[in-house]
């Protein structure tokens, strides 16, 4: 009889064209799709290139995207930036995203159908893992791997364990998906899921549309996870169709799959949640933050920066005004986000509460630009990690939560509460 | 491959961030990013740190960003070779692609300490601290890795299993 085997493990398995494979295996797949930006790119194409290798291994299965340190910052960024560019016009990548096309990359990515269910995808940034969304086995990797499998077309992996997370009961009023892997990583902690696949479940999470599911594979690397997956079903279907360049093959967990670890939570008990610096897993309860001043709070970035993350900071913002004293910077995070946020009426919402619209970037998230913070200042964010100097100066602090939270934050001056603002 | 080295210790949880803050970023050239190596967990490092030490750390090192500039800041800045209980999973398999050794040893990153003399071989995984005499053995690192590394990492690898094909 057939081993049954996680969703991780059968995508893994039909791309190391085996029948079966088991946590611990090690495999070479073939990759479906591989990408690296401004900052992890140009590493990989020096190594390309000092290999003497002339041509990529399909130029349609490449992205270059500039969205770190793009529009440039400053001239070594324009170096960096430019070397993309060089690089895509000689190999024929035509999915190389640059100034009014390019946007974040784990939002343009699924956006345009470039990942899809079932693939393997290698991107050489650690957020990779955010297509998990899709039921696609994504992971970040460094630059070297990226080089090789822009070399072969191939990668090599340790077959992860799978950790199996159960979420039921109701959702709450503000509580999203942020919100939930949020929770689960101050549950888990920052090194809780390491080296495994991380697979979301449960009556909630069948329930959520594909941006919160976005925002939660998006963070499984916080925990330490490998992968963070979704079984693809009737809601990745409606996503993916229209979008999709390839025919593809969804994957679904055996019900009788083997996991190293299964946890439930129970989501009635989740309120919407803060993880205070310096670590993703030091999550409380918004109601226990509410003393904390904010001199910033910055919407966008691969985990909230989606049409409907902006709709949600938008509900907040409405006839509303940024407290004096606060930047709210609002980054839109693809040129379509931009344009449906436009359609919507909610570009002028955010501009009349006083907000900074920016272009699509990574931004300040990482401590780039178009938002850096100085010794001693504090910002809300709903980007992804709340590190020592992650915004700006080492003595500046983060703190994660939901787009609805860093709005009523904008509003408020102080860490609060959307029920406070919008009643 | 043997390492003799002075031990720098950190803490747990030490994030990619911290090993190379990303507002350097904008550059891959290694002289310049080990300048700042280190830097937000202590500003001095990288005036400190000689050619041949050794970072004894707290588990899940490397942790966030897969920058593969965090074991170039290292390995310019002049460390040797890193020990902690874990490693993130993209800085382990960075590290090895870079050459740079890593080895995960629980009770080596808790006993060793800071100032120490560890000597260390690569390919046991064995680890003598110089300075109390204990003696602590890492996971083997796995063959595979292993074989990574006498090929001279991923893309000499690679180069050599395509001529031999």
């Amino acid at each position: 009889m057939k081993r049954p085997m996680t969703i991780a493990e059968k995508i893994l398995a039909a791309h190391a064209g085996r029948d079966a494979v088991e946590p611990g295996d090690l495999v070479e797949v073939s990759v479906d799709f591989a990408l690296g930006n401004d900052i992890t790119a140009p590493i990989a194409i020096r190594i390309f290139r000092e290999a003497g290798i002339e041509r990529v291994f399909d130029p349609e299965r490449i992205a270059l995207v500039a969205d770190h340190f793009c529009p440039n910052k400053d001239i070594k960024s324009a170096e960096q930036a430019k070397i993309l560019r060089d690089f895509a016009r000689e190999q024929g990548i035509s999915h190389h995203y640059d100034g009014g096309e390019a946007g974040v990359e784990h939002v343009l990515l699924p956006e345009k159908g470039l990942v899809l269910p079932g693939d393997v995808v290698i991107g050489a940034d650690s957020h990779t893992c955010t297509y998990g969304a899709l039921g696609t086995f994504a992971t970040g990797v460094g630059s070297t791997d990226l080089a090789a499998t822009m070399i072969t077309g191939k990668t090599w992996f340790k077959v992860p364990e799978s950790l199996k997370l159960i979420y039921t009961g109701a959702l709450r009023p503000w509580v999203t998906g942020k919100d939930l892997i949020l929770h689960t990583i101050g549950d888990l902690g920052v090194d809780g899921a390491l080296y495994q696949a991380m697979e979301f479940t449960g009556p909630v999470v069948d329930s959520l549309p594909m941006s919160d599911r976005f925002s939660m594979a998006n963070m499984a690397i916080e925990a330490g996870g490998k992968v963070g997956l979704f079984n693809p079903d009737g809601e990745t279907e409606r996503y993916v169709t229209g979008r999709a360049v390839r025919t593809y093959t969804a994957y679904r967990s055996d019900a009788d799959a083997i996991y190293a670890r299964t946890v439930t939570y129970d989501c009635t008990a989740i309120e919407p949640v803060v993880a205070f610096p310096h670590l993703p897993e030091n999550t409380r309860p918004v109601r226990e933050a509410r003393d904390v001043k904010i001199d910033q709070a910055v919407i966008g970035s691969c985990t909230n920066g989606r049409i409907e993350d902006l709709e949600l900071a938008a509900r907040v913002l409405a006839g509303r005004h940024v407290a004096k004293g606060v930047r709210c910077i609002v980054l839109p995070t693809t040129p379509r986000v931009y344009g449906e946020a436009l359609d919507r009426g909610l570009i002028k919402i955010f501009l009349e509460a006083g907000a900074v619209i920016g272009p699509p970037t990574c931004g300040p998230c990482l401590g780039g630009h178009m938002g850096i913070l100085a010794k001693g200042e504090r910002a809300i964010a709903t980007t992804n990690r709340n590190f020592v100097g992650r915004m700006g100066h080492p003595e500046s602090e983060v703190y994660l939560s939901n787009p609805a939270v860093a709005a009523a934050s904008a509003v408020l001056g102080r860490i609060a509460h959307p029920a406070e603002v919008v009643s | 491959m043997k390492l003799q080295g002075r031990v720098w210790k950190f803490g747990e949880n030490i994030d990619t961030d911290v090993i190379i803050p990303a507002r350097y970023l904008n550059t891959s050239d290694p002289t310049e990013l080990a300048r700042h190596c280190m830097e937000d967990a202590d500003p001095e490092f990288s005036k400190k740190v000689r050619p041949g030490d050794v970072i004894v750390a707290g588990k899940n090192f490397g942790c966030g960003s897969s920058r593969e500039h965090a074991p170039i800041a290292l390995k310019a800045a002049g460390v040797a070779c890193v020990i902690a209980p874990t490693f993130a999973r993209i800085f382990y398999r960075n590290a090895f692609n870079m050459g740079l050794p890593i080895l995960e040893s629980p009770e080596a990153a808790q006993a060793i300490q800071e100032g120490d003399e560890v000597e260390i071989n690569a390919d046991t995984g064995e680890i003598r601290d110089i300075s109390t005499g204990e003696v602590y053995r890492a996971k083997p690192i796995p063959a595979f890795m292993q074989t990574l590394i006498a090929d001279g990492g991923l893309i000499p690898h690679i180069l050599k299993s395509r001529s031999e094909k």
